[in-house]
């Protein structure tokens, strides 16, 4: 039986058209309708959908969490490095076999300091525990009993040329470099009980009181005087250790272009009999390695987000899947109301996106949230790019589209007759 | 207006030698060359056994399907040649569905429920909600607008699900055993409803397998073995039926 006829024309268009033949206006579905038909099965199945959300949301809170952290501890190491310089070179002497004495030349600094580009130059060395090196809060206390605290003779320049700052008190000058006086690094002055400069207290190191006129705020370039007490170059040899003291390690700053050109000639200038002796280094270069090595980890870190947050979007295509199959009866009726495929479609699509879309939101405020207290645990300043924000956001919404795809296009291929079908 | 309201010299339904043939081995046919028109604001039971066909004719007359061959006018629109969208828009403008289980959709309210009745059609939120707080004062259930549906008893379920039929003013509403799951005391009033709709002049299809529904219709059309079997023929129309429908 063939199909007669079309001999029946459209009737009165009215105003607006669907063109191809008919008179009847297209179906249409707001884009605000969408968003609140999208909605709804979310709404109405609360657990599942907190579920699904929470597999996205570890995802993205891991990977926000990770560039964030990565971030604010590289922020801290930069603001180190800035603090520190990277124009600051530190000279020691070798020592051990074949590795020179342990002392530089009595001439190092004056002829340091004699390089063009150099800008200050600052001699450091230990005065060991078995020439009087010992700091004590008194002098009943035993000898052997001293805290792990060193002691160190330097010149009035170092606080300078380390760009290190004092918590209390002051530093040497001139003058008192050559009294019984001593300037606390910040562990140690905590170990030894005092905290105020004011209280005009003295420490007992080797045979001598020496006064504390200052304490030194924790020092990036030498970790070591956190753990020291300070006295000038002069006491030490006149109070400590009756003797002459040579220099140990220089702090060399250099004008900001010229540190490699400083370092190339600094060995040969600090000891010019035996230049393979001396030991040149720059104290910032370790931080930097600190930082290249924490965004080694920051890579395997993003990499296990992004291996949770595939996790998460396959468990909302599992979600969608099913929900398609429990819904077959909602799909039937809306086709029913009138809703074309493309309708559909966009609902189950609008669906899976604002389930992932939620799970992004509520990643993006965990992994900002971890960042921010882990950084103030840390005492760091809170650094969270605003990428890893807008980027976890994005990467979600994408997700939710991929994983949405194959479920709402196989809503909308459902039938009508098929989806109304009651069993 | 609506797309077919100049049409009222234009039958409601028309179907013209419709064959419905679902290929196999062999090809079974649930509906073997069915003929039948139906007139603005008649109300027409169809009636027969399970595997009749009437689900089929139900289908396509809703335009849920599609004949192997024949032709489907709706409201004198030729639904034919028709693409899946024009369809979709057939269904949104000229139809409305009232279902056994009445497919309500949980998690919205009845107003919400009946304001879907216009959703693809792109009807404004609040126009929509306007347009179903009259449907549904007009099948009884004004004092029940933000009730969502399993808050309300089986009837009034199926009254939400009429009113969201009648909420788009269709050229047809296609029951499908409107009373099958309502106890006779429920179905008797959803029926009372049905034909107080009618006699406003609503055109309305019944799909029933109860023959003693189908007998207090004012038109029966029995369907066997995918053909018409019997049709009582168009009711003189009873009066007040036709103007009420302009």
């Amino acid at each position: 039986m063939a199909v007669v006829q079309h001999s029946t024309k459209p009737v009165d268009a009215g105003d607006e058209t669907a063109g191809r033949g008919s008179s009847i206006p297209r179906s249409r579905l707001r884009l605000g309708d969408i968003m609140r038909v999208g909605a709804l099965g979310l709404r109405t199945r609360r657990l599942r959908t907190g579920l699904s959300t929470l597999g996205i949301a570890i995802g993205i809170a891991a990977m926000v969490g990770v560039l964030g952290l990565s971030a604010s501890s590289q922020a801290d190491l930069d603001a180190k490095i800035r603090a520190l310089g990277t124009n600051l070179l530190e000279v020691q002497a070798g020592s051990g076999f074949g590795r020179g004495t342990g002392e530089l030349p009595d001439t190092a600094v004056a002829m340091t300091s004699r390089i063009g580009p150099v800008t200050a130059v600052s001699s450091l060395t230990t005065v060991s525990a078995d020439s009087g090196g010992t700091v004590r809060r008194t002098d009943t206390i035993s000898e052997g009993i001293n805290g792990g605290l060193s002691v160190f003779a330097t010149d009035p320049g170092l606080l300078d040329t380390l760009h290190a700052t004092l918590a209390d008190g002051v530093f040497f000058d001139n003058a008192t470099a050559s009294y019984p006086a001593t300037v606390l690094g910040t562990t140690a002055a905590r170990t030894l009980g005092i905290t105020d400069v004011a209280d005009g207290l003295r420490v007992y190191i080797g045979g001598q009181w020496f006064a504390v006129i200052g304490i030194l705020d924790p020092v990036e370039a030498a970790p070591g005087l956190d753990r020291a007490a300070l006295i000038g170059l002069t006491a030490a040899e006149t109070f400590v250790i009756g003797d002459d003291l040579a220099p140990e390690t220089l702090y060399v700053r250099t004008v900001d272009g010229a540190v490699d050109d400083v370092r190339g000639v600094l060995a040969q200038t600090v000891n010019p009999a035996t230049p393979e002796e001396v030991e040149v280094s720059r104290p910032s270069d370790a931080l930097a390695a600190q930082e290249a090595a924490s965004s080694a980890f920051t890579s395997l870190f993003l990499g296990l987000g992004a291996v949770a947050l595939l996790v998460g979007g396959i468990g909302i295509a599992n979600v969608m899947v099913i929900a398609v199959i429990e819904r077959r009866s909602e799909i039937g009726l809306r086709r029913a109301l009138g809703a074309t495929r493309a309708h559909i479609r966009r609902q189950f699509l609008t669906e899976a996106v604002l389930l992932a879309g939620a799970g992004g939101l509520v990643g993006v405020g965990l992994g900002a949230a971890v960042t921010a207290a882990y950084a103030r645990s840390q005492g760091w300043t809170i650094v969270i790019p605003p990428v890893a924000l807008v980027g976890g956001l994005a990467a979600a919404i994408v997700i939710g589209g991929v994983a949405g795809l194959y479920p709402a296009a196989r809503a909308s291929r459902l039938a009508p007759t098929e989806a109304l079908r009651s069993n | 207006m609506t797309a077919w309201s100049s049409t009222l010299d234009v039958p409601a339904l028309e179907l013209v030698d419709v064959v419905k043939r679902y290929p196999g081995e062999p090809p079974v046919s649930a509906l073997d060359g069915v003929s039948l028109t139906v007139d603005r604001g008649e109300m027409v039971g169809i009636v027969g056994p399970s595997g009749s066909g009437k689900s089929t004719l139900l289908h396509i007359i809703g335009t849920l399907d599609r004949p192997t061959s024949g032709a489907v006018r709706l409201a004198g629109v030729d639904t034919s040649a028709m693409s899946d969208r024009q369809l979709s828009a057939v269904r949104s403008q000229l139809l409305g569905f009232v279902f056994q289980q009445f497919f309500l959709l949980e998690g919205m309210s009845a107003l919400d429920n009946v304001a879907n009745g216009l959703l693809y059609r792109g009807v404004a939120p609040a126009e929509r909600r306007s347009a179903a707080e009259d449907a549904l004062a007009r099948v009884g259930l004004g004092h029940r607008l933000h009730h969502v549906p399993n808050k309300l008893s089986g009837g009034e379920r199926q009254r939400v699900a009429i009113a969201r039929a009648i909420v788009n003013r269709p050229a047809i509403v296609l029951a499908d055993e409107p009373t099958g799951n309502l106890d006779s005391k429920s179905g008797a009033a959803v029926m009372d409803l049905i034909r107080e709709l009618h006699g406003e002049g609503h055109t309305i299809l019944i799909i029933t397998h109860d023959r003693e529904l189908a007998d207090s219709l004012p038109r029966q059309v029995s369907v066997r073995d995918g053909r018409i079997e019997h049709d009582s023929g168009p009711h003189p129309v009873g009066v007040g039926s036709i103007e009420a429908g302009g």
